[in-house]
């Protein structure tokens, strides 16, 4: 019981690192200057290695084969990433409002972890903990540094806000197991980190002058976590598994 | 033969450098957490710098073969999940050998890591304070990008990590 439920929990994680990671290297070789081009691709690697690491616990855990065929031979209804990393990358304003909202909840997820009764999350929170502040940094700054900025990249920053504050629930959406996860003190559940991220959010937002939406306190529908996917899922998928799938008993 | 101690085996993987970073031994890293002698068999345990850090396995191979290579006995070698790697670690040797190789070595940390760690690094050319951060990342996870109003350097440092 607790062993399905440390897995529910870790591969909605690990999901999210890989997807988001995914989209975030689209940025190497694109990105508007060439710290940013750096930083996104950093931060990227950095997301991708969290991955493999929650992936790596995983095997131990559920007995899955090995983390490649895992990480690109699933099924999509098999992913449990939430809606907001599958989105494609639009502009610069829309991946930096993404990464933003993303790594405070992940931050917040890692600091509750620190707690956890399973002692190998609670070392992998301790790992992630100096790396994540380097990308909490980025995305304060930035967001801060546009938000009033000038005209445009107010509008740009409010515009994105907008579109990704509603998708950004979707990190919080409880899953089966949650109650169990709760009650074992794996974690403080998903109800407990969504405060927490709107408390942290909200005044990084208010120093970028930046409009904070109504929260969807009840988001409705299951997506992500349930294997429900947008339509932008699918093609992701096919792309970033495409090497592997030209022959996935290969060595690398 | 020669007699297998863990100062010796110690002294051996001295040879075994990161491939970032040329100067820089695995010792002088601080990435060996254990070395265990059992019967004549030698484990040797390790930790990645940065948890995505895609020299790992090269890394890990090299300590083994450097080993065998060397003692003519077993080697194995395991990622120690006990154990988190922070700048810390790097010994005062591995941060003079930095300087000299123009990347600035992170700060010893006394307690959580701060932004204000990021301000007054002293440049590796012209040894000026009068230098500011122009990225938090760089050409490998552990650097990050830095100006020197002094000199008009760029420079690369190795960022303390908790």
């Amino acid at each position: 019981m607790l062993r399905e439920a440390l897995a529910e929990l870790i591969t909605k994680m690990a999901d999210d690192e890989l997807i988001l990671g995914h989209r975030n290297s689209a940025w190497t070789g694109l990105g508007p200057i060439l710290e940013e081009d750096i930083a996104f691709s950093s931060m990227a690697q950095d997301k991708i290695g969290h991955a493999l690491a929650l992936y790596t616990l995983l095997r131990e855990l559920s007995g899955i084969k090995d983390m490649d065929h895992f990480a690109f031979g699933r099924q999509a209804d098999q992913f449990k990433c939430c809606h907001l990393v599958e989105y494609p990358n639009g502009e610069y304003d829309f991946s930096l409002m993404r990464h933003f909202l993303f790594d405070a909840a992940e931050t917040l997820r890692y600091e509750s972890l620190e707690d956890s009764s399973f002692e190998p999350l609670r070392q992998l929170s301790r790992k992630f903990r100096g790396e994540l502040k380097y990308h909490m940094l980025h995305g304060n700054t930035w967001v801060i540094q546009l938000g009033h900025g000038d005209e445009e990249s107010h509008a740009r920053m409010q515009g994105a806000l907008d579109a990704c504050f509603p998708l950004a629930f979707g990190i919080f959406e409880q899953g089966n197991r949650e109650a169990f996860l709760i009650d074992q003190q794996v974690y403080p559940g998903e109800r407990v980190l969504q405060e927490r991220w709107l408390e942290k959010i909200y005044p990084v937002l208010v120093k970028a002058s930046l409009n904070m939406p109504a929260p969807d306190l009840n988001p409705g529908t299951p997506g992500g976590r349930q294997g429900k996917h947008t339509v932008y899922f699918a093609p992701l998928l096919e792309e970033m598994s495409e090497v592997f799938r030209m022959d996935p008993e290969t060595a690398w | 033969m020669e007699t297998l101690t863990v100062p010796l085996l110690t002294e051996a993987l001295q040879a075994v450098m990161d491939p970032e970073i040329p100067v820089l031994s695995v010792v002088d890293l601080g990435m060996i957490t254990a070395i265990e002698i059992l019967g004549d068999q030698v484990l040797v345990k390790m930790i990645p710098t940065f948890s995505a850090c895609p020299a790992i396995n090269v890394i890990r191979n090299n300590i083994r073969i450097e080993l065998e290579k060397r003692f003519l006995v077993p080697v194995q070698v395991d990622i120690d999940p006990a154990v988190q790697w922070n700048s810390n670690r790097m010994s005062e040797a591995g941060r003079e050998k930095l300087r000299r190789f123009r990347i600035t070595p992170p700060e010893v940390m006394e307690g959580e890591w701060r932004e204000e760690m990021l301000s007054g690094i002293a440049c590796p050319f012209c040894q000026s304070h009068q230098t500011e951060n122009r990225s938090l990342f760089g050409s490998t996870l552990c650097r990050a990008l830095y100006y020197c109003k002094a000199c008009g350097n760029l420079f690369e440092h190795f960022k303390p990590l908790e």
